[in-house]
């Protein structure tokens, strides 16, 4: 406890406080969604593009939210139209997206200021990244996410329990993926400060994965894996403070540690029949 | 007009064309089956009735005031995800989405809606299991229900007892007669067993890429192309 009042006398660490526990929540609710769907790679896909998008506005001075937001919902919505087309599958497009958008961010970077530890940290996060107003901007989008998240709550699970059967009763699905898409990307952009480019996805993956080990209805998945990502989220935080090591890294191992105790109960119950 | 009318309709998958020259109408009140071999194109039929993908040429139309949302669908088993974490009352639930309107949460009618459609078809006490711990018999029983809860005019079923075991399936075809006769939907069927379409459905659309019988199921087992699938059927 003499720990985390020591944490919430430095305003930096408040700051990463709220905002990882809004993006926490945020990622784990969308996440469910998203890995049932079968895109549990699209925060890797996007926050790559967030990468580039950031390498890009770096030089020329403008603050990098205002430019990754915009260009992740795109690369968010044209990787969940995707499925419509058999061309190129939204495995090998995330997969494409990723490689290319790293590859674009890095040439920037080095044409112009070189790789610095700023560039670290938009690679494996920081919680020293967030500035007062990138603060207020944070909560306010991750609140309007968790806001719009429950009041489709419905139809997000309609869509992601059998979208062919809510198109054909007459649900617009296609506007619902939209969303999906849109809550996605401002998510994985909010997130990528914190947890680096690298290690964003676990924050969408994680929680829910290790809550399915266990749950046998969607709403219970949905509430166990925004508590599983708060929980880890806390404990990664004050494990990286105490020994500096970076953010994301520390609240990824605290997941792996929960996610193989999940899957222990998971076997143990499937023993027992 | 009837309420579903196909003119010289043709559906094409993948730029293949899989069916060309369809031409018939459901009439509010029947009950159709679809059958036809492996292939023949039934399921490209399916989701061109249900607007999911439209004919290359000719006409689909919809009559006698048929809106997208009062239509209930039973997909194929196959196409419903294994692994997912979804309470029996949570996937019969979503079959009200399309009476919601703007509305973030079903209400307390819904709810009864959804608690009676599985009543109807002896789910009740599964409410709270997980969708994926059923047997399959069980398991298109809450599809069914889910389908119920989401139609008002029509239902289309697609293949809904294949897998199934012949008792189960007996069970099932009961309950969409019951359905059909007294909540007065129009049901179409697209079916394997065409024994079970010939005994339960008033009409028949036989189709192996184009059409090669429609008519009244009586008629279809005097037809030579009835007559001959029944008799391939059977051996």
């Amino acid at each position: 406890m003499s720990v985390f009042l020591e944490m919430m006398s430095y305003p930096f660490m408040v700051r990463a406080f709220i905002v990882g526990i809004l993006v926490s929540l945020c990622a784990s609710l969308l996440g469910s969604s998203l890995v049932l769907k079968r895109y549990s790679m699209i925060g890797d896909g996007l926050s790559h593009v967030g990468f580039a998008a950031l390498a890009i506005a770096y030089p020329f001075g403008f603050s990098p939210l205002y430019i990754s937001i915009p260009a992740c919902i795109a690369a968010a919505f044209f990787l969940l139209q995707m499925k419509d087309s058999a061309k190129i599958k939204g495995d090998a497009a995330t997969a494409l997206l990723c490689s290319g958008a790293l590859a674009v961010g890095v040439m920037v970077i080095s044409l112009t200021t070189g790789m610095n530890t700023d560039v670290c940290n938009y690679m494996f996060g920081s919680i020293l990244a967030m500035s007062r107003s990138d603060l207020y901007l944070s909560v306010i989008l991750s609140v309007v996410v968790l806001v719009l998240f429950i009041v489709f709550y419905e139809r997000i699970f309609a869509v992601t329990f059998d979208e062919t059967f809510a198109a054909a009763t007459g649900t617009d699905s296609r506007r619902y993926n939209v969303i999906i898409a849109i809550l996605t990307a401002v998510t994985v952009v909010l997130g990528m400060r914190m947890m680096g480019t690298l290690l964003i996805s676990s924050l969408i993956v994680f929680p829910s994965l290790t809550a399915m080990r266990v749950t046998r209805r969607f709403r219970t998945t949905i509430v166990l894996s925004a508590v599983l990502a708060t929980g880890c989220f806390l404990a990664g935080l004050c494990f990286s403070y105490l020994r500096s090591v970076p953010t994301g890294a520390c609240i990824v191992v605290v997941d792996i540690l929960v996610f193989g105790i999940f899957r222990g109960v998971e076997k143990l119950r499937e023993r027992r029949g | 007009m009837g309420l579903l009318t196909c003119e010289n309709a043709a559906f094409a998958y993948e730029g293949r064309t899989v069916l060309r020259n369809i031409s018939f109408e459901v009439e509010k009140g029947d009950y159709l089956a679809i059958v036809g071999e492996n292939g023949a194109g039934k399921s490209t039929l399916v989701k061109g009735l249900l607007g999911l993908k439209a004919p290359v040429s000719g006409r689909l139309t919809y009559g006698c005031g048929l809106k997208p949302d009062e239509i209930g669908y039973l997909p194929q088993q196959t196409e419903i995800q294994r692994d997912f974490p979804a309470s029996v009352r949570e996937v019969v639930l979503s079959g009200c989405l399309n009476r919601l309107g703007k509305r973030p949460f079903y209400t307390r009618a819904l709810r009864e809606l959804a608690d009676h459609r599985m009543k109807l078809l002896e789910i009740a006490d599964l409410r709270d299991r997980c969708y994926r711990d059923l047997s399959g018999g069980q398991q298109q029983r809450v599809l069914l229900a889910r389908a119920l809860c989401a139609t008002r005019k029509l239902l289309i079923l697609d293949e809904p007892v294949t897998g199934l075991d012949p008792v189960i399936a007996r069970g099932l075809y009961g309950v969409i007669r019951e359905i059909h006769k007294k909540q007065e939907i129009t049901v179409v069927m697209v079916s394997h067993d065409v024994h079970g379409a010939v005994r339960e459905a008033d009409r028949i659309l036989h189709i192996a890429g184009d059409i090669r019988f429609f008519g009244s199921a009586e008629d279809y087992t005097e037809d030579p192309v009835g007559a001959a699938f029944l008799k391939g059927a059977c051996s």
